[in-house]
């Protein structure tokens, strides 16, 4: 091992790293405000990768019509509750008649220009635009159609509907994106020497776009009032509640980031490696060991805990490549001793 | 009430009458045609829809069940196959670890199997049990000794082997350290990786330390991409190899450039037009043809495999009815002799001699050596 090798094998653990705390982040994130574990979010970077992949392909893909079909059930579900609610209270509110019809209007628009666009065509900032806009409208839903009908649901219950949504997911994955690996095509070719190492600029794109998107969060949760009832809720749910924070809001909003997130991590790695309609699952475990450093409470802690984790990920592939899953999964057993030992025992809140 | 009781026994009787009316053969197909390796399975969930339809006047009915990749689901399917369908053979299932956990099933019940997996291991060494099982792929070690010939021809001294942590990846490195050795060539380097690594930096920096003359990649499917790309990446100027695991049109899409002149040696499927006519080649254009029709898209092997199980099947069935009614442990156990008697048998994947000591049967006839040229296929010269 000389020099030239840590820096090549750094930089690798350093990009696979700030995905793995982008996902840790997001996961801690879903978990403190709902206590859902989202098992999906994998699927999530999954989805954006091959949307992308597919739309350079210049396919349309068929992910549009799983929204549309999506969108119609929540909106008929939606129009049933008030339906409902209006019966009860004697006086109709038509709200939920303009959101749908706006839910309903977008995802049309989102089919028309799939189909009509020359997608191989357009610039790149465009298609991944198109990709984001096409999945990440899936995360509310989700949330709305399996978590927010049982939210006030034991917390393992809520893990069990999660893995559930992890399976179906992977399988829609498969039919919607097949069986082969995808992978797109650089966001530019350029590489940077940086001494005798050449760095690619995807690698950068990621650090950039990681470290970005980590300051975006503090700063939304830190100065914003939309950021701060999120914290509030994740502090204290019932407390939150009863100063009128919706956690049907929170829900939703919390499931928006998180696939935002996985979405754009998705399209941030899809140059640099192979993924599969099943390859979500280890990166956002990856994601969750960091979250698990960080006790799933603390922000910064997790957000490092993975950096080491994708660090510790690139130098076992060099020394042991055959061990390498079980010494980055071994990391875990440290760290729930070490909390359990620390941390004393909170009793669930109900 | 009464009504209910006798409709549902009528119902009963009748088809019980009518399954003994008609006799028709049944063969069950177990494919992976979800879960990890349902790139393997589906090209072979597809291939049933153009398998024979009848044979010396006999139906065949097809019964086509996923066993999800999952090797416990495979065990399921097979015992339905046996115990409620009551098969005359099996074709399947898609992935080696899979068709490990159902020899036995298959063995006690008396009941053929034809099994479109790469590994060898499941017909060598022969025993009492793996006398049932056909195997419809070329061995690896076929395909290997096809690479090495040509790694001793064109000089290469150190080989560096990149495998998948997988049935797969490791026993193309045990076949390629038996048959380096015969032939001179020493492996510098041995690394594994896992389908779904998302990086193989470590892998491929070692690989460089060692630096190899060549770089053999076992993996099937699209994970063989990755470790040739990023060898590349990183200024790795030797020859790379590939199994047959990465012939594929994905292997081309996925690779681009960057997979520019590797060698593999593969069935005769990829190089169609460039292959001397054959009767091999008649019936791999004919499946191609058929396939493309139907699909719309070009079949990958592995579909390959489940159709020369069909073709097996129905060139051993005129022999096996005399031996019994379908539906009999007679017919079952003629079946498998008269599959044993298959002798110059062109398929799509090569011609099939076997024998009861091998129970896959091909030799060097229908597979090429093959090279990436202009981002396609192109017969190695």
């Amino acid at each position: 091992m000389n020099f030239q090798i840590a820096v090549l094998l750094g930089q690798d653990g350093v990009t696979n790293g700030a995905i793995y705390a982008l996902l840790a982040l997001s996961i801690l994130l879903v978990f403190t405000v709902t206590r859902i574990l989202l098992i999906p979010q994998g699927e999530f970077v999954t989805f954006g990768a091959l949307t992308m992949a597919a739309i350079q392909a210049g396919k349309p893909t068929a992910l549009g019509w799983l929204l549309l079909a999506l969108v119609l059930i929540d909106c008929a579900l939606d129009l049933r509750q008030m339906w409902k609610t209006g019966k009860q209270a004697g006086a109709m509110n038509y709200g939920e008649i303009k959101w749908s019809a706006i839910k309903i209007g977008y995802t049309a628009i989102l089919l028309v220009l799939l189909h009509s666009l020359t997608l191989a065509d357009i610039p790149m900032l465009a298609q991944a635009l198109l990709t984001l806009a096409l999945v990440v409208p899936f995360g509310p839903i989700l949330y709305r159609l399996f978590f927010q009908p049982i939210a006030s649901a034991h917390s393992l219950v809520l893990l069990i509907v999660s893995i559930a949504l992890h399976v179906a997911m992977v399988g829609i994955g498969l039919l919607l994106f097949g069986p082969e690996g995808a992978r797109t095509a650089p966001f530019s070719d350029s590489g940077f020497h940086l001494g005798p190492v050449m760095l690619k600029s995807q690698t950068l794109w990621v650090i950039l776009v990681s470290i970005a998107l980590i300051v975006m969060l503090f700063i939304a949760f830190e100065r914003t009032l939309y950021g701060k009832a999120l914290r509030a809720t994740a502090v204290n749910r019932m407390g939150a509640r009863l100063m009128g924070i919706s956690p049907v809001f929170a829900g939703k909003a919390t499931f928006t980031m998180a696939t935002f997130i996985g979405a754009l991590s998705g399209i941030l790695i899809a140059p640099i490696t192979t993924l599969y309609f099943d390859s979500g699952f280890i990166i956002s475990l990856k994601g969750f060991v960091g979250a698990i450093i960080g006790g799933l409470a603390s922000y910064p802690v997790a957000a490092i805990g993975a950096v080491a984790v994708g660090m510790v990920e690139a130098f076992s592939m060099f020394w042991a490549s055959n061990y390498k899953e079980v010494i980055v999964f071994t990391l875990i057993i440290p760290f729930l001793l070490w909390r359990s030992l620390t941390s004393r025992h909170v009793e669930e809140e109900e | 009430m009464l009504s209910k009781t006798t409709l549902s026994a009528l119902i009963l009787s009748t088809t019980f009458l009518s399954s003994l009316a008609h006799a028709d053969i049944k063969i069950g197909v177990v494919t992976s045609s979800t879960g990890p390796i349902a790139l393997v399975g589906i090209p072979q969930k597809n291939t049933v829809a153009l398998l024979p339809e009848t044979v010396a006047g006999e139906k065949i009915t097809y019964i086509p069940l996923d066993d999800s990749s999952d090797p416990t689901a495979t065990v399921k399917a097979f015992k339905k196959l046996i115990d409620e369908d009551h098969v005359d053979a099996i074709i399947g299932p898609s992935g080696s670890p899979n068709a490990m956990g159902v020899i036995q099933f298959a063995a006690e019940s008396g009941t053929p199997m034809l099994a479109p997996v790469g590994t060898a291991a499941v017909v060598l060494p022969m025993t009492e049990q793996k006398k049932w099982v056909f195997k419809t792929t070329q061995n690896d070690d076929l395909i290997a000794a096809a690479l090495v010939d040509q790694m001793k021809q064109s000089g290469v001294k150190t080989l560096g082997l990149m495998g998948t942590a997988d049935p797969y990846g490791e026993n193309w490195a045990k076949v390629m350290k038996g048959l380096t050795e015969k032939a001179g060539i020493k492996i510098v380097a041995s690394e594994t990786f896992q389908r779904q690594d998302t990086s193989l930096t470590g892998q491929s920096l070692k690989m460089l330390m060692a630096s190899p003359d060549a770089v053999l990649i076992a993996a099937p499917g699209s994970s063989s991409v990755m470790p040739e790309t990023t060898l590349k990446d990183q200024g790795y100027a030797g020859t790379v190899y590939q199994t047959h695991g990465a012939a594929l049109d994905a292997f081309l899409k996925l690779g681009g450039k960057q997979v520019e002149g590797t060698i593999l040696a593969a069935s005769l499927m990829l190089v169609l037009d460039e292959v001397p006519d054959s009767a091999s080649k008649t019936i791999a254009s004919q499946y191609v043809s058929d396939y493309k029709q139907r699909y719309g898209e070009n079949p990958a092997t592995f579909g390959g495999n489940v159709y020369d199980a069909g073709l097996l099947l129905a060139n051993a069935i005129p022999t096996a009815l005399k031996g019994g009614q379908p539906g009999t442990a007679e017919f079952r156990a003629a079946l498998r002799d008269a599959l044993e008697q298959t002798h110059e048998l062109a398929g799509t994947q090569g011609v099939y001699n076997i024998t009861p000591a091998d129970h896959s049967g091909f030799d060097e006839r229908g597979r090429e050596l093959i090279t990436v040229k202009g981002g396609k296929w192109a017969l190695l010269k």
